[in-house]
């Protein structure tokens, strides 16, 4: 099964393809065995704790960390391939606050890929830009300076700067992150476009909903827990495997419910969630 | 007014420190932008000190001090890079012992010859004011070289500024722009030596970009506000040190520095009347 060589029989209309897949670093594997796929205009969530592997497989999308083995197509390439054709928004950013950038020239770097070194900008690149300005509601800030910014408006600047790229596969770690309820719902009004228009979407997410939302989503705690269509996969027993708790979701009210945790002390603790 | 002109056009080595100086604070602006928002102050540092031990070499076989700077910068990156690579230290403990291990190095060597004290300190604190035609010429060639990359190379510069793993994902080889950047940053080291020195090089690269980053909302900004305040320290570090017969290279470094603290007390206290005024950014 491991055997590499086996012939794909893909269509051609799937944009990630993983199968008998390790990743992480040179001396340690993170997540072995992973097999899954993506098709055009669909969404997958991954969900877990901190050092599940989400952030691993997303840089293994992008081509940041080479995979450790198996077979791993992305946008009909080996990933990192392909630069103009994915959008990544990472989970840190740790220059912003010293960087002398307006907000919008932070915007027009997500169409760098398209013009390479020396490739000229053009009225259409504007136009983008703007658009993804406007989408975030951040058109406003465009000439203030990204280190004057609040958390949360940066956000929403490095979300522009990704739907900016017109990307076939968006790959996006905590995107939701620092946002406000305002901005969360111009996030998913955004990734609802871009999934219209023909694009991917791969997101790693704390928000069980948003996971729901997604087409596909997978469960990771060091190994894929689950996978498979949201709500049939995201069941009590998976969330006690991932995140060692129980949590249950009310569907009238709308509220998560943790029941029990690892050592079956119940805590009943009620999250409301939108 | 005569007093602010006169002795660049009555004196030849003035004029001569003047536009070499220039030239200095153009490379050092350039180079120095990508050091303070990268963080590579302590890379920047270690390199003009490890040229030291090429120099010296140099200086003993009797060939021009450049060519053994160049060469000690090469062993410097190529040291740095095995080390951040292969040990498991933080890479500035690595980077700081190979440092002092070549400064230490470069003094052993110097020590070597007969007139020690005048070599060290010329090759630490330059000589602008002795400086030839050549020099000129090589710096004015290094200059623009500096300047021609940094142009070319001004998108992967600025997103490896913004994040490394932006520029690798939108198609830029972070490890290869990265070198680039190393690469020009030990050009503008080498060739600054016979002018500021080795050790003040490092003031020339870190003080007029430091008081840029503070001022200019742009990179491009910050990178011509830099050239400008060292053109400006250039100017008025020779003006002093000809007047009241001071070393002239340090001078300069010290108006520099001075400008850049002028500068960030006045940021401060513009910041804290804009705080007691009360209409905070964020929210």
């Amino acid at each position: 099964m491991a055997n590499s060589s086996l012939p794909i029989s893909k269509p051609s209309d799937v944009l990630v393809y993983a199968r008998n897949l390790d990743i992480g670093y040179r001396n340690e594997t993170i997540v072995a065995n992973m097999a899954f796929e993506l098709k055009r205009g669909q969404s997958l969530a991954l969900v877990g704790v901190n050092g599940s592997g989400k952030s691993t497989l997303l840089k293994t999308l992008v081509g940041l960390l080479p995979p450790l083995r198996g077979e791993l197509e992305v946008v009909g390439a080996q990933p990192g391939k392909t630069p103009r054709q994915i959008a990544y928004v990472s989970q840190f950013h740790t220059s912003g606050f010293i960087l002398p950038l307006p907000a919008i020239d932070a915007v027009r770097m997500g169409r760098y890929a398209d013009h390479g070194l020396l490739g000229q900008m053009g009225q259409e690149d504007e136009e983008l830009v703007r658009e993804s300005m406007q989408r975030m509601e951040i058109a406003y800030l465009a000439d203030q300076s990204l280190r004057s910014l609040s958390g949360g408006q940066q956000q929403r600047v490095y979300i522009a700067q990704a739907l900016a790229k017109r990307a076939d596969l968006l790959v996006l770690d905590e995107p939701t992150g620092g946002l406000d309820a305002a901005g969360k719902e111009l996030y998913q009004t955004a990734i609802q476009e871009e999934l219209k228009r023909g694009a991917s979407l791969v997101v790693a997410t704390h928000d069980i909903q948003d996971a729901i939302a997604c087409d596909i989503a997978m469960l990771l705690a060091r190994k894929v827990v689950a996978y498979g269509i949201g709500r049939e996969i995201i069941t009590p027993d998976a969330l006690l495997e991932a995140f060692g708790i129980v949590i249950t979701l009310n569907e009238q009210n709308h509220r998560l419910t943790v029941v029990e945790r690892e050592h079956g002390h119940g805590h009943g603790e009620d999250h409301e969630h939108r | 007014m005569n007093l602010f002109v006169e002795p660049f056009v009555n004196n030849i080595f003035m004029q001569r420190a003047l536009i070499a100086g220039i030239l200095v604070s153009i490379s050092c602006g350039i180079v120095g932008t990508y050091v303070v928002l990268r963080g590579l102050a302590f890379i920047g540092d270690a390199l003009a000190h490890g040229v030291l031990p090429g120099i010296a070499v140099a200086m003993l076989l009797g060939i021009p001090g450049i060519y053994g700077a160049a060469l000690g910068a090469v062993v410097m990156i190529a040291g740095i890079s095995l080390i951040t690579r292969k040990s498991r230290l933080s890479s500035d403990t690595a980077i700081g012992l190979l440092f002092v291990g070549m400064l230490a190095l470069g003094v052993v060597i110097v020590s070597r010859s007969n007139s020690f004290s005048g070599d060290i300190v010329r090759v630490l604190f330059g000589e602008i004011l002795g400086i030839d035609n050549q020099a000129v010429i090589i710096q004015l060639i290094a200059t623009l070289v500096i300047g021609v990359t940094a142009w070319i190379c001004a998108r992967p510069f600025l997103l490896l500024c913004f994040s490394p793993e932006q520029a690798q994902v939108a198609g830029f080889s972070a490890k290869l722009y990265h070198n680039i950047m190393l690469a020009l940053i030990a050009l503008a080291v080498i060739v600054s030596f016979q002018t500021v020195g080795t050790l003040l090089v490092f003031g020339m690269l870190l003080a007029p970009a430091g008081t840029g980053a503070l001022i200019a909302r742009r990179i491009e900004a910050m990178i011509a506000w830099a050239a400008g305040i060292g053109s400006i320290s250039v100017y008025f570090g020779l003006l002093i040190s000809y007047y009241f017969n001071l070393a002239a290279g340090s001078t300069i470094v010290l108006v520099a520095v001075t400008i850049f603290f002028v500068v960030l007390t006045a940021k401060n206290i513009q910041e804290s009347r804009k705080q007691t005024v009360g209409q905070p950014n964020h929210g």
